[in-house]
């Protein structure tokens, strides 16, 4: 097993909230959470998958922010081996939107039934699965409803890191450009946004 | 299930979003059709739920799927924004006339549109020859539809079953077209041709563009054409023997003849219609040269007086007839010109009558055309009536050729001239016209109407536009085809001998190939072939 392989394998979190809509994840370890746009899903028979829509790192304790430690220290990198408890004491999280989901075997791109259960693991999807699911792009409404900061950074992102599983991206990108438009064909503003972040790739 | 495949296909140019019968449905393009690739007068199919229909792209237009990107243009300096926006947010339109729908005995005139969603695409060379027919001895290649390479046919027997006309600007290339549309009659036998060849541009051979010279019907079917001369000389000059010369008697020349000259010369009615009396009074066929044969204004009053005419007006008419002293052509007596012509033409020989030199006298030309065409007429129609009770002894359908129409087929005038009674009359004597002019706007509205098939070159004047659109079914979106059409080689046909209107780019004349694709050999073809011949008759000759 490579590294690579060892890593798909490894859960990066598990759901610690989850909706039919939204599922929030919180990372196994600091600073390991998958990027913005990444696919994501859960583990288990009822795979739900998810476009990661927000991160977030903070203390673990609402009422306890984080004071500044870093007085005398080169760098961040500094502060943290010499205050080994921070890893405790912070958590990183991630919002993730849900696209689809398996149902008997079948790839169904809109939301699932039922949201998967708190603590049910999540795994980055391989290249092959992200190239499969984005055969086709009807899920996209959903990316740029979401109730996150900013859904059309994530549309965006999600298509860019999607575009490089396809063998010619470049396709990938206008078919997908062209999607959007038909549904952002009355928002003209927002349509060139989207593709102005996609076009200097 | 299979999803749709997001990169879309590329045959097809999109499909129909909206439309009505009365104008014509809307056809929103596909993102991978470029709007530039449309051209107005595509043959087009639309396929819906269970007909398929043909029809041509009458309007082209840019939409937006939102107002503000007019205001605010997205940034299409990058090519992929540009290649995105392109035929999505904003995308092309097309204004489709369907015209035929198939039906199990073939294309049918349109009665209904098709449905929404109905996939149009580029007609392929199957639904040419579906909808025009295959080239055959009835259906003659014409040219090519817009962007294809096709051929396209008329139906000839259905051309010359009614009067026909040939419009465009000078220069767009009627002469052409009509060249084409003469071989075309004389090839599948259905009609004869009679040509008033004004510029000797038919019968031995025609000038193009850059001087050079095209071969004339008489050089490509040597024994089926006969070209007669109004001027021996010229048609001598230019390397030709008339096949016989052609002279017209002073004593041929009948009041209605010199009617119709009437505007040409500058007589006032009252005027031209005082050869009527002047025939009354000086009998049967010497009134025109005993009136010529008049000196001095003491004869003239007297004659004034006699006939009862205005003399100012009998003066003018003197004036301007003794004109016609000077054609050489004009001689005392006929020589049974008409009689010659009948005899070529009933032995289904094709005529061009060559003008030379009076080619550029409108007088001379309409002149002799009308006085030649009233008597085969007559003749025609004479032989036609006695031919009611036997079928078969039925003149052969006559096509007569005339130019510069709108000259003498104004509307004052038509309804006098034997050419306004030829058009409105239809084929009933088997002699129908092909008008070849650059000014249809001044042809009478009735002549107009009554034309069969109308094959048009690029016109800009809005009348001339109006007038050949007049009738059309679609005419209005017609209007945005025609005046787009290019000022070369092509010409948009529609009518009779059509099922739809279509835009075709003429077949090419003038080049040893098309030559041969007409059916012509050349001297060594012509001998091999003869050797051939020789060969299947009497056996290989000795070794």
């Amino acid at each position: 097993m490579t590294e690579v392989d060892k890593k798909l394998d490894t859960p990066v979190g598990e759901v610690v909230e989850a909706s039919t809509t939204e599922l929030v994840a919180q990372c196994h370890e600091l600073y390991e959470s998958p990027p913005l746009g990444a696919l994501i899903k859960t583990g288990g028979e009822d795979t739900v998958y998810g476009v990661v829509a927000e991160v977030a790192t903070r203390s673990l304790d609402p009422g306890r922010r984080p004071v500044a430690m870093g007085a005398g220290e080169s760098d961040v990198e500094a502060i943290y081996s010499s205050n080994p408890q921070l890893g405790r004491l912070l958590s990183t999280e991630f919002r993730t939107v849900v696209v689809g989901h398996m149902a008997n075997g079948r790839l169904n791109r809109y939301v699932a039934p039922l949201p998967p259960k708190i603590h049910a693991m999540i795994y980055p999807c391989d290249e092959e699965e992200t190239r499969e699911f984005s055969g086709s792009l009807h899920f996209l409404p959903l990316l740029l409803s979401a109730q996150v900061g900013s859904p059309d950074d994530v549309a965006a992102a999600f298509l860019r890191g999607v575009s490089r599983s396809h063998a010619d991206s470049r396709a990938f990108l206008v078919g997908a450009g062209r999607e959007l438009a038909s549904l952002l064909g009355g928002d003209i503003h927002r349509l060139n946004g989207i593709l102005r972040r996609l076009a200097h790739d | 299930m299979t999803e749709p495949d997001i990169f879309g296909t590329p045959e097809r140019l999109g499909m129909v979003v909206a439309g009505s019968l009365t104008d014509g449905v809307e056809v929103r393009l596909d993102g991978t059709a470029s709007i530039e690739d449309v051209k107005v007068g595509t043959f087009v199919t639309l396929q819906g739920d269970r007909a398929r229909f043909f029809g041509v792209v009458t309007d082209v237009s840019l939409r937006a799927t939102d107002q503000a990107l007019a205001s605010m243009p997205p940034d299409v300096s990058d090519p992929y924004i540009a290649s995105v926006v392109s035929g999505t947010a904003a995308y092309g339109v097309i204004n489709v006339e369907p015209m035929l729908i198939q039906d199990i005995e073939g294309p049918m005139p349109s009665k209904t549109i098709p449905s929404h969603f109905a996939t149009v695409s580029p007609a392929s060379e199957e639904d040419i020859a579906l909808v025009f027919g295959a080239e055959d001895e009835r259906n003659f290649w014409i040219g090519s539809p817009l962007d294809m390479e096709s051929k396209l046919c008329l139906n000839i027997q259905s051309l010359v079953e009614r009067s026909n006309g040939v419009f465009g600007k000078s220069g767009t290339g009627k002469t052409f077209l009509t060249r084409l549309l003469l071989i075309g009659i004389l090839q599948s036998n259905s009609a004869v041709n009679l040509v008033f060849d004004m510029h000797g541009e038919y019968g031995w051979k025609g000038s193009a563009e850059g001087g050079r010279e095209v071969k004339g019907l008489k050089q490509l079917f040597s024994s089926k054409v006969a070209v007669f001369s109004l001027d021996e000389a010229s048609s001598k000059r230019r390397g030709l023997t008339p096949d016989y010369v052609v002279r017209i008697g002073f004593d041929e020349v009948e009041p209605e003849d010199i009617e119709i000259l009437g505007g040409i010369l500058g007589l006032s009615p009252v005027a031209a219609d005082a050869a009527h009396f002047l025939q009354r009074h000086f009998g049967g066929k010497k009134w025109l040269s005993e009136f010529l044969s008049i000196q001095g204004s003491e004869d003239i009053r007297n004659l004034a007086n006699t006939v009862g005419v205005n003399q100012g007006a009998l003066a003018a008419l003197q004036n301007r007839l003794s004109r016609l002293k000077r054609f050489d052509f004009m001689t005392d007596t006929g020589q049974g010109s008409v009689d010659r012509i009948l005899e070529y033409l009933d032995r289904g020989m094709h005529v061009v009558l060559e003008f030379g030199r009076y080619g550029s006298n409108l007088t001379a030309y309409i002149l002799v055309a009308n006085l030649l065409t009233r008597r085969i007429y007559a003749r025609y129609m004479e032989r036609k009536e006695r031919a009611s009770g036997d079928p078969s002894s039925e003149p052969r359908p006559l096509v007569i050729t005339i130019e510069e129409a709108h000259k003498y087929l104004t509307s004052d005038i038509a309804s006098h001239t034997i050419f306004g009674t030829i058009a409105r009359e239809m084929r009933k004597y088997n002699v129908t016209l092909m008008l070849v002019d650059q000014r249809p706007g001044d042809i009478d509205d009735e002549v107009m109407s009554q034309l069969g098939t109308r094959i048009t070159c690029l016109l800009d004047s809005d009348k001339d536009i109006n007038s050949v659109l007049a009738g059309a079914p679609g005419g209005r979106k017609l209007r945005s085809v025609l005046s787009r059409l290019e000022s070369k080689q092509q010409a948009l046909v529609f009518g009779h001998a059509v099922p739809m209107p279509v835009v075709i780019k003429t077949r090419d004349y003038g080049t040893s190939e098309s030559y041969r694709e007409l059916g012509w050999k050349d001297a060594v073809e012509l001998k091999s072939q003869m050797e051939q011949d020789a060969a299947d008759l009497f056996g290989p000759g000795e070794e």
